[in-house]
């Protein structure tokens, strides 16, 4: 039983930290989400640099071997400056189902260069009618003369516009799950574009009789990739959360302690003072949650599952929970796009609106309860 | 990071747990598992038997006789304990008074009462609260003057527990009124046979005699009987408050509840399914566990951090609040999955010796534990109290 951290990785936090701190004002950040989505922002680069987009892959497939751990400080760091890169959903998600399906040609392809910055991806696993339910998709894969052809319609592809390609999962005859990689100009697809309500970039990819060749076919059975994919976002997004949690908290009490209302800081009002004592307790039992996420990427695949359900619902819970008992406490301040903290709010309720909410993941709990 | 135990404490774990089938009574642990109350000579039986293995004073250093058990070695002792339905050592002795002997007894002091405390010759409780002092503790008005070589002591204390076993008090008392309201309090070791100290049970709403009131009236203590200076009374009763509090959270005790809820609700049937298949019912279970999956983690943080040195401070109140509500609901989901049955109360059962048929038996206790639970976020500091303890000292406010 051991909750520290190494050297390395305190070094990793530290160097994050002030990254964060440097190149993710409030202003610079209003700045970057004003360009376009490229996927080769100077900050892009400066991760490259600092080896964040080799750490959480495997040696075998050139990475620096990074653990759950690894991860989860990166994308607490993330959190915590609501940086608008697509690390997780544009480098990690996607990478790490081309290092579990890919063969030695496709990896030299897509994954190789995805390691190195020079371009990002994109994964497309969620359908309007399946809701959060990655296996129960309708989109069509079919080979025809050595070839094969994609049609169905994928929903809020996050990443989508600066993606060199996207992964797609897509039905077979057989009834299995296909993979497949669908570059950007590939004819028959066409994206609808925009932002989430908490600025990332998305999209719908729409894929009318896309033809692709063999080689695109990245595996004719990718439920178990899948689903250690997921598992892993899962605890990277948790653990992203806590960051956002973290900083939320940090500006509600010093807001609290620097306003003041008759003739007194809100900071020594006893019934603001419980408020903001219940949204530290949230943050520290949600932070137990994500550790227990972070650290059960490697079990026995229910464990693992049933550990990684519990963290998502629980911090989905609490991260709604601090969203707005933030936006309460900032007072009419709160409700404004200048202050900083509301893109928080934004973020944190949002949060359970990706990779499965919490009455998705209660049920998946439910089901495993022993 | 890693949430697994070492070897060595696998096997720590597996020695607790073969001591505990081997040594503890089934009598006792029967009627722990119940929810009856425990009497003098089963505390008194099963602290000899714990003595006698050295593991009485889970919490003592090897030189006062204790195992020398680090934060993790006591955790997994209690949850074991807890497991097991081994009653919960009375802690008032072992774990509070014995504490503050160490650390501001005298040498004569620490002689005389450490070894009695280890072989359950003295039965001590706790002169804390008075009817005006509850959770602002230090406004106390038990009042003890100076005359000669002893104190004449005068007031009321109240919610004693288990005070009518006991042989001894450890109290904290006013010896100075005209200081600041801290600073005037002194600690004081008094023997219970002392003429002009009268017991008085009080009943809680379950129907127990677990606390009571102490009225003492010119009673006689020997000034040898202080601990610490006159006046320093409450820095040894802060120390108390921090002292070894990775415990307070009662993971072993919640673990315990949840399998409880979850077997009982596996049993009881409600139209032809079982309880727990019920969507209203299961989801609250789903989430008692969750939550029981954060406690947990977050009580090994706090243990890991006592371990490598650090004390436990504020960080135990958060334990506190969020051990109390958790445990205080699966009370309410144990009472809630008897439905019915939860209703008859037999009060000579529980607290007495009282016979039941074994049906009636088993769910018996479930209604009065509800009520008896509430007391988990009103004692020790109320959760009110903890959560402007977190504010003021974690957060600043």
């Amino acid at each position: 039983m051991d909750f520290a951290l190494t050297d390395e990785q305190r070094m990793l936090e530290e160097t994050l930290t002030r990254l964060v701190a440097d190149q993710v004002s409030p202003e610079q950040r209003r700045t970057m989400l004003a360009a376009a989505p490229s996927g080769a922002s100077a900050l892009w680069r400066t991760f490259a640099e600092l080896g964040l987009l080799h750490m959480p892959f495997n040696e075998d497939v050139g990475g620096l071997g990074g653990n759950g751990t690894d991860l989860m400080i990166i994308m607490q760091a993330l959190g915590r400056g609501l940086v608008p890169e697509a690390y997780l959903a544009g480098l990690v998600l996607p990478g790490q189902l081309l290092a579990l399906t890919a063969n030695g040609e496709q990896q030299t392809r897509w994954l190789a260069p995805l390691l190195e910055g020079e371009h990002q991806l994109a994964l497309a696993w969620q359908e309007s009618g399946a809701r959060y339910d990655a296996f129960a998709i309708v989109t069509q894969a079919t080979q025809r003369n050595g070839q094969w052809q994609l049609n169905g319609r994928k929903d809020v592809v996050l990443n989508l516009e600066a993606a060199a390609a996207t992964l797609v999962t897509a039905r077979l005859d057989n009834g299995k799950l296909g993979l497949f990689i669908v570059p950007a100009d590939a004819p028959g697809s066409s994206t609808h574009l925009y932002r989430t309500i908490d600025d990332q970039p998305a999209g719908e990819l729409v894929l009318s009789n896309v033809t692709l060749a063999l080689e695109n076919c990245l595996s004719d059975d990718a439920s178990d990739a899948l689903a250690e994919v997921l598992a892993l976002g899962r605890a990277a997004l948790c653990a992203e959360a806590i960051g956002a949690m973290e900083e939320a908290c940090d500006q509600t009490l010093a807001y609290l302690k620097e306003r003041k209302q008759f003739g007194l800081p809100l900071a020594t009002f006893q019934a603001l003072q419980h408020r903001m004592v219940d949204m530290h307790l949230h943050l520290e039992q949600s932070r137990s949650m994500a550790i227990l996420a972070a650290t059960s990427l490697s079990l026995p695949t229910s464990e693992r599952d049933y550990n990684i359900a519990a963290a998502k619902a629980y911090c989905g819970e609490s991260a709604r929970f601090i969203a707005e008992q933030a936006i309460q406490l900032h007072g009419g301040m709160g409700m404004t796009e200048e202050c900083y903290v509301a893109h928080y709010a934004k973020h944190l309720v949002m949060f359970d609106h990706y990779l499965g909410d919490s009455d998705y993941h209660l049920e998946t709990v439910s089901e495993l309860l022993k | 990071m890693n949430l697994t135990f070492s070897p060595e404490e696998q096997a720590f774990r597996a020695e607790v747990r073969r001591f505990l089938a081997d040594a503890l009574p089934s009598d006792i642990s029967e009627r722990v598992r119940l929810g009856r109350h425990l009497r003098a000579d089963d505390h008194l039986r099963w602290q000899n038997i714990l003595s006698e293995q050295g593991w009485l004073a889970s919490n003592w250093p090897k030189a006062h006789g204790g195992p020398g058990w680090g934060p993790v070695q006591r955790h997994i002792f209690d949850e074991e304990c807890a497991a097991a339905h081994a009653p919960t050592v009375v802690p008032f002795g072992v774990n509070m008074v014995a504490p503050v002997i160490m650390k501001f007894g005298s040498i004569e002091q620490q002689q005389h009462y450490l070894p009695r405390i280890l072989s359950n010759q003295d039965w001590w409780c706790q002169g804390y609260s008075e009817p005006g002092a509850g959770s602002d503790l230090a406004g106390l008005n038990t009042r003890a003057v100076r005359d000669g070589d002893h104190y004449i002591v005068n007031g009321q204390k109240t919610w004693t527990t288990l005070g009518q076993h006991a042989n001894m008090l450890f109290c904290l008392v006013r010896t100075d009124p005209n200081a600041k309201k801290q600073a005037g309090i002194s600690f004081l070791l008094i023997d219970m046979q002392t003429p002009g100290i009268t017991v008085r049970p009080i009943i809680t709403l379950d129907g127990a005699h677990e606390v009571n009131e102490i009225f003492l009236d010119n009673v006689c203590v020997p000034v040898e009987n202080r601990v610490g200076e006159e006046g320093q009374g409450w820095t040894c009763a802060k120390f108390l408050l921090t002292h070894e509090r990775t415990g307070i959270a009662g993971l072993g005790h919640a673990k315990q509840a949840l399998r409880h809820v979850k077997s009982l609700a596996s049993r009881i049937q409600h139209r032809g399914k079982p309880l727990l298949e019920l969507p209203s019912f299961r989801q609250r279970v789903v989430k008692a566990e969750l939550e029981l999956m954060a406690l947990e983690v977050t009580n090994l943080r706090v243990i890991a951090a006592a371990r490598d040195g650090g004390v436990p401070g504020a960080e135990s109140s958060l334990l506190k609040v969020r051990g109390s509500e958790l445990r205080q609901e699966l009370s309410e989901l144990t009472r809630r999955a008897l439905g019915p049955a939860a209703l008859p109360f037999f009060p000579d059962f529980l607290h007495g010796d009282g016979g039941l048929d074994d049906e009636r038996a088993q769910s018996a206790a479930a209604s009065a534990q509800y009520f008896n639970r509430r007391k988990l976020s009103i004692y020790g500091g109320a959760n009110e109290i903890q959560k402007s303890i977190v504010a003021k000292t974690i957060l600043g406010m």
